[in-house]
């Protein structure tokens, strides 16, 4: 089947459609309309990838003037006003318009159709209008970055950001309030697509792991994300009229507005984590050729984190002047979080146990994912202790810590699923020691950049510190040297993953010889609607079977 | 270069604490961590596809395996929040004795203001191997009060009192930073504590004293007309303040008010604050809502004032409060330290 493909030589981009060739979702109608106004999940997936990946750039751009400046105890390259709005922008672009969408808008929105068998998510229209609230979102926060940026941090924390700010707080806050529905919206759409248009014979135990991940991530978006809408709702009150709600010169509390931010902003931490989970999940089996180990503690664990999520909020309170039983109470449900998410490790590492593992590139950035994800759910543990956090809160121990989850987790997690699902999306194939190269850099250059500045961090470093005292440089130039391994580590995908997209070499159906739907049912890349008639499911996921002897008589 | 740091002095009593913690909580994750590195390196070499079209062992799981990974996790965890929570309890909770020093942050300074009335900016003089209460406010945004060398932090929140306290252990100065971002200048927002052995320190608290927090909240109390209706006389248009510090107040229930029926608050130091800048907030039980009292704002009274006032209230015992008009000089250094 493979060998046939590759004998015809098509040179020409998968975008245009030849004469010969067939017709897949990419070329069936390639005028800028067409993609404009597509209702397919598959385009809008694309969409998502390409507008997200800008907005990654801009933010790296901003990472790197912080580590630029970083280099020198002094703040001797950009003013403290400029530095301070640098961050701001950093934090503001990377966890709302990348981190947050990163995996469930692009991969999800791809894959989650064909896992399922269907032939579109259940709400096609109200998916590209979620991409468009994205756009909109983003317009008015670059918009802002135009005007002068804000100097709030991406907390907002009031009153700075209610009364003293003379940043454009209103500018990105509408821009986030207007993005927020475009998360809601996607999450209600898989939420619907998964409970209504699952294949014949595809129970719920029988979905592939990243389903149940991107269920999870669902109800979060759903029921999360409406709350940082009307704490917006209430900064803009105080901001522009004047009520007060959070300072307490106009009679408000701002310790409200910590509370109202972190039940949103805690549990999108797992918007951003939940998906590269459920990646990694089918990474691991996939190429470990192995069921994988625990399939319901995998799927249940998903629901525990989402549901857990909405009752930690407060640990990111714990220097506010919380009660001290509260304090407790937040700080014993964070390690209820501890578990499931420990689970997940030990589960993919019993799956790769006695596995026959196919050590190809998407495995590689697996591997990478596992181990920052478990440096990074570690070394939570010193910020869910009340003892230890007192002394880390607020300190480049925190920074390290929630970069190795964020970063480590939902940017690898995402370049391991983007190695997995390239092939289905543009039915072309990669060059594979460039991806070899690239996930190992990004390993590297990301425990060289983070590393350090967990010691930092305890040994007193605070965050959002424009200079820093003279005894903190030389890990402060680790962590620079670090950053630009990292970007170049992050700058080759969007590369080799763009030329391959074009000239790559032909993709088979299934490179990976994976289970799911996705790749047993449809082309590479797929066809507009996806499958040929009704696919229907009979067995659980990750049922390998062995081709030695199909192989065998395939290759000679 | 190559001398720098990687380690924080330890220079308080609960340092130590904190540290110990840290070194369990460390070693566990060393373990874990490179068991899971260990593993993977392993699994990749060892179990990797050895012929093509290979498959794994088939199987789907192991329930005691499970179990065990999902209950060894949790014990660990609750030992460690237990620790946590002792550690917590150590920092939260000031020896009887403690010295009160008051720590007002503003953009982009820290304000220290001491029993003896004396003020100074950024920088923060306190006793050798004796208890420190610093009581932390904000005149704007947030701000966060946080010495590494101690190990302590605690946020300056505007509009209510939160506490640190510390005992220092080794003399001479240690770094003291904001840690909560508050604007433009953050990073400068640093300063430092000067640790002195207790003679010194008495010396040099002597060389500063003016005339006492609580002699100047006097003053205070009697300048800003609070006498005239605290006053201990039956016609009285307010509530007695003597003794109040500490007491647990019963609170009117009115339709106005905000409070349930069957309320009472502690006096501590919030409660004062609160109900000198907002005096409707919280009225004891049978004065009238809303409350008659004009609200104290920061127009009124500075924060650096108000810790003053509310020093003052907290030193009225039993018949101590003043006459309306005061004829005759006060007692001398009311809440000075005592020199022996």
């Amino acid at each position: 089947m493979s060998t046939a493909v590759n004998d015809v030589k098509v040179q020409s981009s998968p975008f245009v459609k030849t004469g010969t060739g067939p017709e897949t979702y990419l070329n069936h109608d390639n005028s800028i309309a067409s993609w404009l106004l597509t209702l397919d999940h598959k385009r809008i997936g694309l969409m998502y990838l390409v507008s997200m990946t800008f907005m990654f750039v801009l933010g790296s751009i901003f990472a790197g003037l912080i580590r630029a400046e970083l280099i020198t105890p002094k703040g001797d390259m950009l003013s403290s006003d400029f530095y301070n709005r640098t961050f701001t922008a950093h934090g503001v672009i990377m966890v709302f318009f990348v981190l947050i969408p990163a995996v469930p808008a692009s991969l999800g929105n791809f894959a989650l159709p064909l896992m399922l068998g269907a032939k579109d998510v259940a709400f096609p229209r109200l998916n590209l209008m979620s991409w468009y609230l994205y756009i909109i979102g983003a317009i008015f926060t670059l918009m802002a970055l135009l005007l002068g940026g804000v100097d709030t941090g991406w907390t907002f924390y009031t009153p700075l950001s209610s009364t003293y700010s003379n940043g454009n707080v209103m500018t990105v806050a509408l821009g986030l309030f207007i993005l927020g529905f475009s998360s809601i919206l996607t999450g209600l759409n898989f939420i619907v697509t998964i409970h209504r248009m699952r294949a014949p014979g595809l129970t719920w135990f029988r979905l592939p792991l990243f389903i149940w991940a991107l269920y999870a991530t669902s109800i979060i978006q759903l029921l999360g994300t409406p709350v940082i809408a009307i704490t917006i709702a209430l900064l803009g009150l105080e901001r522009v009229l004047g009520v007060g709600i959070f300072d307490p010169r106009l009679g408000g509390d701002p310790v409200l507005f910590q509370h109202l931010f972190w039940f949103y902003s805690h549990p999108a931490v797992y918007i951003m984590i939940l998906p590269p989970l459920g990646v990694a999940s089918e990474l691991v089996t996939t190429f470990s050729r192995k069921p994988i180990f625990g399939y319901q503690m995998i799927a249940g664990s998903s629901l525990a984190i989402a549901i857990f999520s909405f009752i930690v909020w407060a640990h990111h309170m714990f220097t506010s002047g919380l009660s001290p039983y509260a304090a407790m109470f937040f700080s014993l449900l964070t390690f209820s979080v501890a578990i499931p998410s420990g689970i997940k490790v030990f589960t993919w590492l019993g799956t790769m146990w006695r596995g026959a593992i196919v050590n190809d590139s998407p495995m590689w950035f697996a591997y990478g994912f596992i181990g920052l994800f478990t440096i990074g759910g570690l070394t939570g543990l010193f910020l869910s202790t009340l003892g230890t956090d007192i002394h880390l809160h607020d300190t480049y121990f925190v920074v390290a810590h929630f970069h190795y989850v964020m970063v480590g987790g939902a940017i690898v997690g995402l370049l391991g699923g983007l190695h997995f699902w390239w092939p289905k999306m543009f039915g072309r194939m990669y060059n594979e020691f460039l991806a070899k190269l690239s996930a190992m850099l990004v390993f590297a250059g990301f425990n060289l950049t983070f590393f350090p500045q967990f010691l930092l961090g305890y040994l007193g470093m605070p965050r959002r510190y424009h200079e820093y005292p003279a005894e903190m440089q030389v890990m402060n130039l680790f962590s620079t040297a670090g950053a630009l391994v990292l970007g170049l580590g992050y700058l080759m995908p969007i590369f080799y993953l763009t030329y391959a997209a074009f000239k790559g070499e032909k993709a088979p159906k299934n490179p990976w010889g994976a289970t799911t739907l996705d790749w047993t049912a449809t082309d590479s890349p797929p066809t507009p609607h996806n499958f040929e008639g009704q696919p229907v499911v009979t067995e659980e996921p990750y049922r390998y079977k062995s081709t030695e002897n199909k192989e065998h008589a395939l290759a000679h | 270069m190559w001398d720098f740091p990687i380690f924080p002095k330890q220079a308080s009593t609960v340092a130590w604490s904190v540290d110990a913690l840290t070194w369990f909580i460390l070693a566990y994750n060393v373990l874990i961590t490179a068991g899971v590195f260990v593993c993977l390196i392993f699994c990749a070499i060892f179990f990797r596809q050895k012929r093509k079209g290979q498959v794994g062992s088939q199987s789907h799981g192991g329930l005691l395996l499970e179990l065990t990974w999902a209950v060894i996790p949790t014990i660990i965890c609750l030992i460690t929040f237990w620790w946590g929570v002792k550690v917590y309890a150590e920092l939260q909770v000031p020896p009887a004795d403690a010295t009160d020093v008051y720590a007002v942050g503003r953009q982009w300074m820290w304000k220290m203001q001491y029993p003896t009335g004396h003020k100074e900016i950024n920088t923060l003089h306190v006793p050798l191997g004796k208890p420190v209460k610093l009581t932390i406010t904000s005149e704007d945004v947030l701000h966060s009060f946080w010495i590494p060398a101690f190990r302590v932090k605690s946020d300056a929140v505007p509009g209510r009192y939160t506490t640190l306290w510390f005992e220092a252990t080794v003399p001479g100065e240690h770094k003291l930073f904001c840690t909560e971002y508050c604007g433009t200048e953050h990073s400068r927002m640093i300063g430092k504590v000067v640790v002195l052995e207790e003679a010194e320190y008495q010396k040099w608290l002597s060389e500063q004293a003016e005339f006492g927090d609580a002699l100047q909240g006097r003053k205070l109390f009697t300048k800003l007309q609070c006498v005239t209706c605290h006053a201990g006389e039956s016609q009285a248009k307010a509530p007695l303040l003597e003794e109040l510090y500490m007491k647990k107040i019963p609170l009117a229930f009115d339709k106005g008010s905000p409070v349930a029926p069957g309320t009472s608050v502690l006096a501590d130091e919030n409660y004062l604050r609160e109900s000198i800048r907002y005096p409707s907030a919280k009225i004891v039980a049978g004065w009238q809502h809303p409350s008659i009292m004009p609200a104290y704002d920061e127009s009124l009274v500075s924060e650096d004032d108000l810790f003053q006032v509310i020093a003052y209230i907290k030193s009225l015992r039993r018949g101590q409060t003043p006459p309306r008009i005061e004829v005759t000089t006060q007692p001398r250094a009311l809440g000075a330290p005592q020199s022996k």
